[in-house]
């Protein structure tokens, strides 16, 4: 053999999850190889997805693997040969800006980072003026990816005007919908991104200060973006910004499982150390955030997607998408799916694309029933709206919305009254308590839901009554939109709804 | 303060950690998560030491720990497993699996094995929604958990 050999095998969660350090476990004392724990490549079907790379070769897949696969994956026999990572039909569809170095580089690696164009939007940053900087993302038509799609340079901009002694960058990584876990690919994958991203958001608004504010069910996530931090403080990206006499700093901060505290205001509170219960607004957190002061709060994937602006400019993030969804999406594709995992793409695509293309359909083979995007708050979409094209405007006018980018999506076995029920269960669950229609609310949903379990059809109505209550009267989304699962449960599946009555009579 | 006096030793221990992150904006949490990890549970002792180090009430202390589901007023099993019951795992079958988890355990959501072995803990989300169901064991995360692999799991924590 000519030359080096690196293997890379991921240190991402699903690929951990899914038997990956046992992989990397046949490799770590070969001395014939250099071994990369790298993130996923997103085709989480296929993890765990081992890569061989000579010298500066194209990197040779392998998936998915198994311990007991690497023998023959060294020789050149391996039956799980997938030809060249970047042919696979998978890569090749994807348009890949803000994942781009995910599962490309080894994560912790400053220097990989750099050599892929890592710190190139930093640069060009420190060198613009704050406002130019707003400007640009403001022109780059990026909306928040945590899901309100609140455009991110006019946030920036009210920041940016605000007066104070202190502002703050802070990172919202509480990731708490189910089907969504991009921000966590993200924080495994490429922490040095999201770093970056913060820097500039602090250089743009003024802001010396950042906090990411992690979940606590993401222990490798909290690992590696811990472990970036410190990396980058000693290297003089964090402290100094690379020498420019620009000042910011950062700290990761560990959520402990409130998934309320996704919430901004709720978020602020509990980084604060307080009850992580809803703030009223206004304030604008923008203007009163945390401790009172001028604070951006973005989301990470909103965050991490800066860089690439600042990189290729905003015309060139704003020449993808569709409508008033400028750029990409990376969507999460989960459930039952036969190829899930994250999809990098221009906005556009439709429901059905999505779900029988990229998906390739259900894991169990069986037909789909219902498929719900934007997390436990998000709508569930029949076959009759697999038309819709993925965009916030055009997911609003059905009824849903996009949320974080997840889809997750279910086979005829599901039972969408048991489902609406889990979604009423859920929020009464995690309320924060701050306001009645939420928390009370979703108890009685839960009641009611079961009478309508029991052939009670009179509840109905009631149900429709409470959800109206909700989504009028509750403080946040957690409330707010916890009628959307239900009521599009109950309006495209009404069959579901029907059938224990039937059973009563 | 009547029912909650600190031993000694506990309490110098909080206190040391309640000194090490006075200097932070919002210290609570970190707090909390040292205390926890310390002990394997937040004591009802600590909360005082707190509520002083942070010059807020024992009260309020109290809300910020009863708020949160990661802290616990009592330690748990030996092994922690957490189930995720959110809608992708769902979809893979993650009721059913749960279903089977409490019937061999003996227990219900949060409870604890009789011989201590073993917590079961629902989880919502861990982010491997693509590899469904999903279950955190010990801090390790689990993917495609089907029947045969909780058995295991379970086996391997002495259930």
């Amino acid at each position: 053999m000519t030359g080096t050999r690196t293997i890379y095998v991921p240190r991402d969660a699903a690929a951990r999850a899914l038997g990956a350090d046992a992989v990397a476990a046949t490799l770590a004392n070969n001395p014939d190889v250099t071994l990369v724990r790298n993130g996923s490549r997103g085709m989480i079907w296929l993890e765990p997805l081992v890569e061989v790379q000579d010298g500066d070769g194209p990197r040779m897949a392998y998936g998915p693997a198994t311990a007991a696969d690497i023998p023959a994956i060294l020789d050149g026999t391996s039956d799980k040969a997938l030809g060249p990572t970047d042919d696979l039909p998978s890569m090749k569809r994807q348009t890949r800006l803000t994942f781009q170095r995910v599962g490309v580089i080894d994560p912790l690696c400053l220097r990989d980072y750099e050599a892929h164009g890592g710190l190139v939007g930093l640069r060009r940053a420190l060198a613009m003026s704050g406002t130019e900087i707003v400007t640009e993302v403001t022109d780059s038509g990026l909306r928040g990816r945590g899901g309100a799609g609140f455009p991110t340079g006019i946030k920036w901009n009210t920041v940016a005007g605000a007066e104070a002694t202190q502002k703050y960058i802070i990172c919202n990584a509480d990731e708490g919908d189910s089907g969504t876990f991009a921000d966590r690919m993200l924080m495994e994958g490429d922490p040095f991104t999201l770093i970056e991203g913060m820097i500039i958001a602090g250089l743009a608004v003024g802001a010396t200060r950042g906090y990411v504010y992690l979940r606590s069910e993401y222990p490798d996530a909290i690992e590696a973006m811990q472990e970036a931090v410190e990396i980058a403080r000693t290297s003089g990206l964090l402290g100094d910004v690379l020498g420019s006499g620009r000042l910011f700093d950062m700290e990761i901060r560990i959520g402990a499982g409130a998934y309320v505290c996704g919430e901004e205001t709720s978020l602020l509170n509990s980084l604060e150390g307080k009850r992580g219960v809803v703030r009223a607004k206004p304030p604008l957190p923008a203007l009163e955030g945390f401790l009172g002061k001028p604070t951006v709060v973005n989301n990470v994937i909103s965050l991490a997607t800066v860089p690439v602006i600042l990189e290729k400019g905003a015309a060139h993030y704003r020449d993808f998408g569709l409508g008033r969804s400028r750029g990409t999406i990376p969507l999460q594709i989960a459930g039952n799916v036969r190829q899930g995992g994250l999809f990098e793409t221009a906005f556009g695509l439709t429901l059905g694309e999505i779900v029988e293309d990229i998906a390739g359909g259900t894991a169990t083979g069986r037909p789909v029933k219902a498929v719900q995007v934007g997390g436990p708050l998000g709508a569930y979409f029949p076959l009759s709206k697999f038309d819709t094209p993925f965009g916030y405007e055009e997911f609003d006018g059905q009824g849903g919305l996009i949320g974080h980018a997840g889809v997750v999506v279910f086979d005829e076995t599901a039972d969408m009254l048991g489902m609406a029920r889990f979604a009423m269960e859920f929020c009464a669950v995690e309320s924060c308590g701050k306001c009645t229609p939420c928390r009370i609310g979703a108890v009685r949903g839960v009641e009611t839901i079961d009478r309508i379990g029991r052939g009670d059809a009179a509840a109905i109505p009631l149900l429709t009554d409470l959800c109206e209550t909700m989504k009028d009267g509750s403080l946040c989304a957690l409330g707010g939109f916890t009628p959307f699962p239900v009521m599009s449960a109950l309006t495209h599946f009404p069959d579901d709804f029907a059938k224990a009555k039937e059973a009563a009579e | 303060m009547h029912s909650a006096q600190a031993p000694a030793d506990l309490s110098a221990q909080v206190a040391a950690i309640c000194a090490a992150h006075l200097g932070r904006e919002g210290p609570m949490l970190p707090i909390l998560h040292d205390v926890q990890h310390a002990f394997g549970h937040v004591p009802e002792a600590a909360l005082p030491v707190i509520a002083l180090a942070l010059n807020v009430t024992t009260a309020e202390v109290h809300g910020v720990v009863s708020f949160y589901h990661d802290f616990r007023d009592a330690p748990a099993g030996r092994h922690v497993v957490k189930i995720c019951r959110a809608e992708a795992c769902q979809a893979m079958g993650a009721n059913d699996l749960a279903d089977a988890a409490k019937a061999r355990l003996g227990v219900d959501w949060h409870g604890t094995t009789t011989d201590g072995s073993v917590t079961l803990e629902p989880v919502y989300c861990l982010g491997l929604c693509a590899c469904g169901p999903a279950a955190l064991v010990d801090g390790v995360v689990v993917g495609r958990v089907d029947k045969a692999r909780l058995d295991a799991i379970l086996e391997e924590a002495g259930a």
